[in-house]
């Protein structure tokens, strides 16, 4: 393995300092090793992807960096400097900026005031928020990092809050700037957005590390990469003599096929027919306006969109459990049978019994009680089945004997079935999950996120068995905000925007970039919005994940 | 109902609700830093009981003024280590130190004083005394603006003034100053604060000092401005009664004013009218007295509209993988 080879530490200094260097890094979390013996080089101006599987120790390594943690052991160099870094206030002040996947914004402030929160000049607010007002002006202009500084966080889409961050990090002068999984909330317009400022931050002489588990964007943007593998750094190689193989190959540490492997579709009969189905949820806002679409034996669906835009409450709804307080209308049949929408016979246990098996978008919430053991969770949602029971007591000796199979099927490790769910990996989990469902043999199986939070190897995994199912005659919808997923797994694409479907597209005949604009809510001659006199800088403002709750009065 | 009795009511109202005020503003300090504060009854009966008897032993109000701050700042740090430190539960905490407060000023109260959980009655120099603004005997006959000024404005413990100058003070030093920026934010998202580099421990500490020492205020003028010295439960559910006007203000300086006020004059309407007579029926004493707690429970139970309390309130803040 030529990259392997070729190992950070190993590689000829250039004349230059870098603008990081890590040397032999190490931190545990208690038994944990979540970073063992890390070495790290990034040249000065050029943007650094580090990549690996959930759990490979980049955030951790990064957090580091950013004096979130203290290392048990090693150096950081900034800019040729030995630094001590032994919190943020270090870190700031030694150039580093960070962009976290989960913004550390305060919702109820402005963006200004979000800007200058720590790094006020003085006592008074007054002049902080003047100068940094001036300062955001000048920022906005040089890198198209616009923001309204008056506005407050939660008015704003996840796109802006994000420039919000990046903003943060330029006023304290940032020459580091790291970005942890930054796409992971954005719409593909947004990332290229994102992109594009980075390469303009890039042309200033910024120093830009990217944190990401996709492949596709690693080849995109960056000049040079490393590849983490259990808390490991395992290569560190220029970006443009790999390739997305040979990378996902270092990540997980065996062959991995990227694209999923299927035989094109032959629908059979329609299995789920769904009319006009609204949702209108306790606070009266309308979550589904109208779904309708059909899925097919042997056909497997993909929902696309920006989480936050109804394909939660539908796969709810179609699983039979739809949140408290909510008004549904509309009517779902499955084989031709009219499905209760409310009352005792529209919860999950009868959606069961009709052959609706459901993977949730949650897992930890909706999929696995996490304190419960493996076996036990194989058996929830079908613990009245027959070989489940003996008589009036649950033969667990049988649910675990199933258990056991299911995961050596299913080839989830550690094999130990009396493990607390809390104690495997995401994607073991997820295996755990996609096995009780896919095991059952349902008629229509409903998955949501399937692959969120779940490594490389797993996601090819359970993709060959829901392209199987499909196979074998079912129908499968497929909910996922990961284009590339719906794009290399679905048979037909709809896209989803508020409570919508903005419109159905095959894999073959359609971009990223169109899928794109429909998640934006664009339909391709923006007919839809013309008809409901809806203008269309409206609309981009609707395009906004709803995760506050609104009528929330500030 | 004449303009002097309205006068003498409203006077009333505002010696009753300034033990309120500065409890609710305590509360506003600790709850927009993110930490949940329902010890303020067990800090307040704490600074009465430290109060009083400091005052009786001096013979200073000004003194047992800080022995009351002290008295409740002592409630406040346990609380901090509780449920800063220690990341513990700030309910249990908080009713903890009720708890506390409510046996240990009877104990000592016997031990000391000997008077059942009582301390000896206070005069002179151990109570604050009315302080009389320039001019308000001058003005007393000018009609309608006299009797304001002078017996209504003028004529309070100095007490009273502090509780209302807290107001506009806490207001510019939430809204208008770096550390009320901070103390907000850290209400808000602990996370956003730690990751700009400052501590949320320090701030939190810095919140619940500040609530500790309304707290004092208040309890020392519930046992030297309001009464003469220091009575077992003389509390009687302010601080929880201070919590609920936090609510109604939904945590900000101007509106607490307001919402204490509200209580002030239904207590101080009380007191005026024990049997009041609305001509059909006469409303019993006992249910005049309970008004200020059915208010509250009234407004616990949400109809007020909706209150959003600082959203990282009651979370001890533990950084994240």
């Amino acid at each position: 393995m030529a990259a392997a080879a070729q190992h950070a530490g190993g590689r000829p200094e250039t004349a230059a300092p870098h603008a990081i260097e890590l040397r032999g890094i190490s931190k545990a979390f208690g038994p944990v090793q979540a970073n063992k013996d890390i070495d790290l080089c990034v040249r000065k101006g050029s943007i650094h992807g580090i990549i690996g599987e959930n759990g490979a120790g980049k955030s951790t390594l990064m957090s580091i960096l950013y004096g979130f943690y203290k290392p048990d052991r090693g150096q950081i160099l900034i800019n040729g400097k030995p630094t001590t870094i032994t919190d943020s206030q270090t870190a700031i002040r030694a150039g580093v900026g960070m962009v976290f996947q989960h913004f550390k914004l305060v919702q109820n402030f402005t963006v200004l005031e979000n800007i200058i929160l720590g790094v006020e000049d003085g006592a008074l607010l007054r002049p902080s928020l003047a100068k940094a007002r001036g300062v955001l002006k000048k920022l906005a202009a040089e890198y198209q990092l616009n923001v309204d500084p008056d506005e407050t966080i939660d008015e704003l889409s996840v796109g802006h809050q994000q420039r919000v961050e990046i903003l943060k990090a330029l006023y304290r002068q940032a020459d580091i700037l790291i970005l942890d999984e930054p796409t992971g909330v954005l719409t593909p317009a947004e990332a290229d957005h994102l992109f594009r400022i980075l390469e303009g931050l890039k042309a200033e002489g910024k120093t830009i590390v990217l944190i990401t588990h996709k492949l596709r964007e690693i080849m995109e943007i960056t000049d040079t990469v490393s590849v983490m593998r259990r808390g490991e750094m395992v290569a560190s190689v220029e970006t443009a003599g790999t390739s997305p193989e040979e990378l996902a190959e270092l990540m997980v540490g065996r062959k991995v096929l990227l694209n999923v492997e299927k035989a094109p579709a032959d629908p059979g009969a329609p299995v789920l027919e769904v009319r006009d189905l609204r949702l209108v949820d306790d606070e009266g806002v309308e979550r589904l306006r109208g779904i309708s679409f059909d899925i097919r034996a042997g056909e497997i669906m993909g929902i696309a969109g920006v989480s936050g835009n109804g394909q939660t409450q539908l796969l709810e709804l179609l699983g039979g459990f739809p949140a408290a307080g909510a008004k549904v209308s509309g009517s779902i049949r499955m084989n031709g049978q009219e499905l209760d929408l409310t009352g005792s016979r529209s919860d999950a246990a009868t959606r069961r019994a009709r052959g609706i098996g459901h993977v949730p978008e949650d897992r930890q919430a909706e999929g696995l009680i996490m304190d419960f053991t493996a076996w036990e969770n194989v058996a929830f949602g079908y613990h009245h089945a027959p070989e489940y029971n003996r008589g009036l007591l649950m033969d667990n000796a049988a649910i675990r004997r199933d258990a056991e199979q299911k995961m050596e099927r299913f080839d989830v490790r550690p094999r130990n079935p009396n493990l607390a769910a809390r104690n495997f990996s995401g994607g073991n989990q997820q295996k755990l999950v996609v096995a009780r469902e896919i095991e059952r043999n349902p008629a229509l199986l409903l998955v949501g996120q399937p692959t969120r939070g779940v490594d490389i190897g797993a996601i090819e995994f359970i993709h060959k068995r829901i392209v199987e199912l499909r196979d074998a005659g079912k129908a499968v919808l497929l909910v996922s905000v990961e284009l590339d997923e719906i794009l290399s797994l679905s048979d037909r694409i709809a896209v989803m925007f508020d409570g919508r479907i903005m419109g159905e597209r095959l894999p073959s005949a359609t971009t990223t970039g169109e899928l794109g604009l429909l998640m934006a809510g664009i339909t391709d001659v923006d007919q839809h919005a013309a008809d409901e006199g809806i203008p269309p800088e409206h609309r981009h403002v609707e395009s906004l994940p709803d995760d506050n709750a609104p009528g929330e009065a500030r | 109902m004449d303009f002097a009795t309205v006068i003498q009511i409203l006077d009333s109202a505002v010696r009753l609700m300034t033990p309120l005020l500065l409890a609710c503003l305590a509360g506003l300090y600790s709850e927009r830093s993110g930490v949940f504060d329902i010890g303020l009854e067990g800090k307040m009966l704490m600074a009465a009981f430290t109060a009083a008897s400091v005052a009786y032993v001096t013979g200073s109000a000004w003194l047992g003024l800080l022995a009351g701050i002290a008295g409740s700042m002592a409630l406040s740090l346990i609380h901090g280590l509780a449920s800063i430190t220690f990341c513990g539960n700030q309910l249990i905490s908080g009713v903890a130190i009720n708890f506390l407060a409510s046996g240990l000023t009877v104990l000592l109260g016997i031990k000391i004083f000997g008077l059942g959980g009582r301390t000896p009655a206070l005069s002179g120099g151990g109570r604050f005394g009315e302080i009389t603004l320039p001019f308000a005997d001058a003005l007393r006959d000018v009609p309608v603006l006299g009797p304001i000024y002078s017996e209504l404005i003028s004529g309070h413990s100095i007490l009273v003034y502090v509780a209302f100058l807290a107001v506009p003070l806490t207001w510019w030093v939430l809204f208008r100053t770096r550390f009320g920026l901070r103390l907000r934010a850290v209400g808000e998202n602990p996370a956003s604060v730690d990751t700009a580099g400052v501590s949320v421990t320090r701030l939190r500490f810095a919140a619940i000092a500040i609530a500790g020492i309304l707290c004092g205020l208040a309890g020392a003028y519930l046992a030297t401005g309001l009464s003469a010295g220091f009575v077992k439960e003389m509390t009687a559910g302010r601080g929880f009664i201070a919590l609920a006007a936090l609510i109604f203000a939904k945590w900000r300086p101007w509106n607490a004013l307001f919402a204490t006020f509200l209580f002030g004059l239904l207590e101080a309407i009380a007191n005026r009218y024990p049997n009041l007579d609305l001509g059909i029926v006469t409303v019993p004493s006992m249910f005049m007295n309970a008004l200020p707690y059915i208010l509250t429970v009234i407004i616990l139970a949400g109809f007020v509209g909706r209150a959003i309390p600082p959203r990282a309130g009651g979370e001890p803040y533990v950084k994240e993988r």
